[in-house]
């Protein structure tokens, strides 16, 4: 099988610390593949360097054949993202942040007209298009979030965290669509989430990162045969550990504070 | 070429959908305007300086191009934060293009912000001396945009957050604009301060602006355009290369 993803011996230091550390993994063509992790396990930090928005300190890595830090665009063009934090323009419609997007990644007009169209309506928003994304719920702007990152038809959908916040309903309405999506067009779906009934339900293969190294790999099965756990959540508490990991509150975490006294709470 | 299109697109989009915005930032010129254009008036004229108001407005045009380009630059940070940013970084376009985009959207939201200005101003009495000089009025306002959209973007792209705002008004743009002869004619200052307002590149820009208004150029014409233009490339070159330094 093709492999579109292959990460071999990266590194990640900020100074002394050491985020990702000596990390090797890689991910076959249509598998969806669950990147599970404590926080600030480095999981975010592997995302980024995947997604050409981070250099690594070391070690190389190839997405669709293509190395990030020296082949962006191509690299770019092969994947569609979901970030952990919203990332549309609120100010702007449904159909304009689409638009801008399928700009962007330099999809014909005709095409992309066509493809909006197609995708608003999968994941169910077609409706609310012509509205401005301030109006829309949590769980709309991720469903419009996943259509946006299919619309340059990628080949890999990145996905960090993209059903945190969502009730049960949302989320496997998400899932239904991606399951689908993977089945269908044989896209490789990378994610990361904390919902390990989730990864066991829908991930064919995983991989557990702690303190920056891949403590295990294999299918949700392996995992908990490997461990002797019933469920996923066990085998990762058993694979990780009990103690609960302490995450310093970066610049974004609190300018989203002040965004909220600013604004009244409620908007995100 | 599209990316940068759209992105412009994008920002004036946000400018137009934001009344209280529009509305909002003509507050601190209009209160420059009448505070001072009408409380010095005839001080000014008293001692020879002619028309307060004529000398004030093309100052008080470029002040609200300085601040209103400075912040679409400074915006990067909320892009930042909210997460927009991302989605145009991790794009199959270069950089520069994207920076590019931003820079002249914000560009031209400041000029708009600066000509609803210039009409405010003529409404309180402001004369324009020669129709045949006002698309270079326009070109100089265009340019001020342009080149504080550069600095704005510098400014935006290292700072990690909101905190350092206040600095860089306090410290930076205030003296820019307050130290640029936008308020008062450099004759007759203190050798140190004239020094000053020569190196403030916000000085040329009100310069030309009142130059093309009122056909006398303190600075000369050429001097003027000469330092703006070459500014403005510099600066558009220097806010492209940090905002390419970006790192999530």
């Amino acid at each position: 099988m093709n492999e579109m993803i292959v990460v071999q011996d990266l590194v990640k230091n900020y100074g002394e610390f050491c985020a990702v550390n000596h990390v090797s993994f890689s991910v076959p063509e249509g598998v969806i593949f669950g990147f599970l992790g404590p926080n600030g396990a480095g999981k975010t930090t592997t995302i980024k360097m995947l997604t050409t928005v981070l250099d690594p300190t070391s070690g190389t890595i190839r997405v669709n054949g293509h190395d990030p830090t020296r082949e962006q665009k191509q690299v770019r063009q092969s994947f569609g993202i979901v970030f952990q934090d919203p990332s549309l323009d609120d100010e702007l419609t449904a159909y304009e942040n689409m638009d801008l997007h399928g700009v962007l990644y330099g999809v014909p007009r005709a095409e992309r007209h066509q493809r909006i169209d197609m995708l608003v309506e999968f994941v169910g928003l077609a409706e609310r298009k012509k509205d401005l994304v301030k109006t829309y719920s949590g769980g709309m702007k991720r469903r419009l979030e996943v259509a946006r990152a299919l619309l340059h038809r990628p080949r890999i959908l990145c996905l960090d965290e993209p059903t945190i916040g969502l009730d049960p309903q949302t989320r496997n309405h998400i899932w239904g669509h991606i399951q689908q999506l993977s089945k269908d067009e044989g896209v490789t779906v990378f994610f990361t989430t904390h919902y390990m009934d989730e990864a066991d339900r829908v991930a064919s293969d995983v991989a557990v990162i702690d303190h920056g190294k891949i403590v295990s790999h294999g299918s949700p099965a392996d995992l908990k045969q490997r461990t002797n756990c019933s469920n996923l959540e066990d085998a990762f508490i058993a694979l990780t550990g009990h103690a609960i990991r302490e995450e310093e509150a970066n610049a974004t975490d609190r300018m989203r504070m002040m965004g909220r006294a600013w604004r009244g709470s409620g908007r995100r | 070429m599209k990316a940068i299109y759209i992105l412009c697109l994008r920002q004036l989009k946000r400018y137009v959908r934001s009344p209280a915005r529009i509305i909002g930032s003509l507050g601190q010129p209009i209160l420059f305007l009448v505070a001072l254009g009408f409380g010095f008036r005839s001080m000014f004229a008293r001692a020879g300086g002619g028309n307060y108001i004529n000398f004030l407005s093309p100052g008080i045009v470029s002040m609200a191009i300085l601040f209103n380009a400075v912040f679409s630059g400074i915006e990067i940070i909320w892009d930042r934060q909210f997460g927009f940013l991302k989605e145009t970084l991790v794009a199959p376009v270069s950089r520069t293009e994207i920076v590019l985009g931003r820079m002249l959207g914000g560009a031209i939201v400041a000029m708009a912000q600066g000509i609803i200005v210039l009409v405010i101003c003529v409404i309180a009495g402001f004369r324009i001396q020669s129709s045949i000089l006002l698309p270079l009025a326009v070109v100089f306002m265009f340019l001020i945009a342009l080149l504080f959209a550069g600095i704005g973007t510098v400014f935006g792209s290292v700072l990690q957050d909101m905190q350092g705002f206040p600095l860089i008004i306090n410290f930076i743009i205030m003296p820019i604009f307050f130290f640029s002869g936008a308020i008062f004619s450099a004759n007759g200052l203190p050798r140190v301060m004239r020094i000053g307002l020569q190196l403030n590149p916000l000085s040329y820009g009100v310069d030309g602006l009142r130059g093309a208004c009122s056909t006398v150029f303190a600075y000369g014409l050429t001097t003027d355009l000469a330092v703006v233009t070459v500014l403005t490339a510099l600066l558009l070159g220097i806010g492209s290369y940090f905002f390419s330094k970006i790192q999530l």
